[in-house]
């Protein structure tokens, strides 16, 4: 197993072991299973694998919406036991409010979340000040009080990223955020991105099936294998940050990319010849 | 034919048909020159309208004032009850039938369980405009409710919202272009409610003048009353659309807003 770093209370702040997903009675399906997995405090992980993996459910996992079948959760060093409050998420489908303008949709998280929910009516001109500034910071000012349908879907996107992060959330889960964009706004968000993650330091995980996009941003790749999902290795990715576009042209990121694509391509062919996979190998 | 003069007709259109169906049904009548009580001309209705309009009127106030009051109940009503089927599926599951149910009931034959109930006049048709206008009002406000992306839900969920949260922040602003679209149904059946109530078991309202004319063969009178049922109901409706617009004007995004659609 890849996976070296040891499940506990340690230095990892998500933390999974033994985790499996069965949805429905036992004879559901079984969206996970085994899977063990530790993502320190601040890194930039992304999950990865062939469609149906069980990506989206280790989302519900991690994020506390849905409890596990079996083995044990940890976030920030304690059991994951409902849905956690210092989460952002953001999916494919930006899902802003259609009533609200973008700076409403942005600080829809300040209503909810304590302590800024009871503080937002006294502070709001300060919460107001914040919001346009991370609005900012994705370039998105002088859209503050546009409706959402007004935006690209490239900004409604960055709208929905600014929602996800405006609480200043120790993790953010990402759930292909960009697999609905063509490909150069999908480039230009992964910079944006980058950039508020380089800013902040939260722990981020992204879902995606962009080989490209987990080696252009995460430090860490967890490759999962076909339903049941399980971890079958982990790449660290070794580039100097920031990165580029330029640096998806690198000898050393195509190798990455081509190397988890050929063990993605592997549990693939196993899983349609009725075979277990094999657990894979370290880089 | 200029995008200006077009809009401009687009605008005078409804009032050319009525015109014109009022010219047609004129002629019909000097043409095969039918006993008045069989079809009477619209002129010959104006003249009723004009000789009796202050009864009429009051009558018309009458029927106005029993479907605003049942109409109103039938919002709060039926809101609540949408609210309350379409915030659970076991709640949605076990009241959808009943109030199929209740709907599938021909008002009409319930009026007479009302007016032992209640007496006649005004108490059954406040009554029945309401039973007949908070059906749409809860079936819509429960299909926004139920129809909430689930994304959406577990943007929220993930912050620690309560179940309330979400209902506020996310559900009912999402079912309002439901409920205001069901308000124009609603109110058009409170109308029916009040008039077949007051037809049934009233002294006042514009139901019974109806009937009083049709058992005296004043049919000319009664195509007077028929039509301001029919304007008080346009009126309302109107008032219904334009509410609608004003408030979800996000549902209906850059169309243009129209006063009759829907």
């Amino acid at each position: 197993m890849s996976n070296t770093v040891q499940p506990g209370p340690s230095k990892a702040f998500v933390d999974f072991a033994g985790v499996g997903l069965r949805y429905g009675d036992e004879n559901g399906t079984l969206a996970l299973s085994g899977v063990d997995l530790a993502i320190e405090k601040g890194q930039f992980a992304a999950i990865v694998g062939p469609s149906g993996c069980g990506k989206s459910s280790f989302m519900k996992l991690a994020t506390g919406l849905c409890p596990p079948s079996e083995g044990s959760i940890r976030v920030a060093g304690a059991p994951v036991t409902g849905p956690l409050k210092i989460t952002g998420m953001a999916f494919q489908n930006p899902t802003l409010l259609p009533w609200r303008d973008t700076l409403g949709n942005v600080m829809l998280p300040l209503e909810i979340v304590q302590p800024h929910r009871s503080r937002l009516s006294s502070e709001r001109a300060k919460y107001e000040a914040k919001a346009r500034a991370l609005l900012a910071t994705v370039g998105l000012a002088g859209f503050e009080n546009k409706q959402p349908w007004m935006l690209s879907g490239g900004m409604q996107q960055r709208t929905s990223l600014c929602r996800a992060l405006i609480h200043d959330p120790q993790l953010l889960m990402l759930d292909e955020p960009f697999a609905a964009l063509d490909a150069f706004t999908r480039e230009e968000l992964w910079a944006v991105l980058q950039d508020l993650w380089m800013l902040q330091r939260f722990t981020c995980v992204l879902v995606t099936h962009d080989l490209r996009e987990a080696a252009y941003l995460a430090d860490v790749i967890f490759v999962m294998s076909t339903r049941p999902g399980r971890v079958i290795s982990t790449h660290r990715v070794d580039i100097p940050r920031p990165r580029t576009v330029q640096s998806t042209f690198d000898p050393h990121f195509n190798e990455i990319v081509q190397q988890i694509r050929a063990e993605i391509a592997q549990v693939r062919k196993e899983n349609t010849a009725g075979i277990v996979a094999p657990q894979g190998a370290a880089p | 034919m200029s995008p200006k003069t077009e809009r401009r007709l687009e605008k005078a259109a409804p009032w050319i048909v009525i015109i014109g169906l009022l010219i047609i049904w004129e002629l019909v009548v000097l043409i095969f020159n039918p006993k008045p009580f069989i079809l009477p001309a619209p002129s010959l209705v104006w003249k009723s309208f004009m000789d009796y309009r202050e009864p009429i009127m009051a009558h018309a106030m009458f029927t106005l004032t029993n479907t605003m009051i049942g109409f109103a109940i039938g919002i709060l009503v039926g809101s609540l009850m949408g609210i309350f089927i379409g915030s659970s599926r076991l709640v949605y599951a076990g009241f959808y039938p009943l109030l199929i149910g209740i709907n599938s009931v021909p008002k009409a034959a319930v009026v007479p369980i009302l007016v032992i109930w209640l007496g006649i006049g005004q108490p059954p048709a406040i009554a029945t405009a309401f039973l007949l206008s908070f059906f749409p009002i809860a079936v819509n406000v429960a299909a926004g409710l139920a129809t909430v992306e689930p994304e959406l839900e577990d943007v929220l969920r993930s912050l620690g919202a309560s179940k309330l949260d979400i209902l506020r922040k996310i559900s009912l602003p999402r079912s309002l272009p439901y409920f205001f679209a069901s308000l124009k149904v609603a109110v058009t059946l409170a109308f029916v409610g009040a008039v077949i109530s007051e037809t049934l078991a009233s002294n006042d309202g514009i139901g019974y003048m109806m009937l009083q004319a049709a058992s005296q063969f004043r049919t000319s009178l009664m195509f007077a009353g028929l039509i301001v049922i029919a304007a008080m109901g346009i009126g309302a409706y109107l008032v219904c659309a334009y509410v609608e617009a004003r408030m979800t004007g996000w549902a209906t995004r850059k169309q243009a807003v129209m006063t009759g659609g829907g």
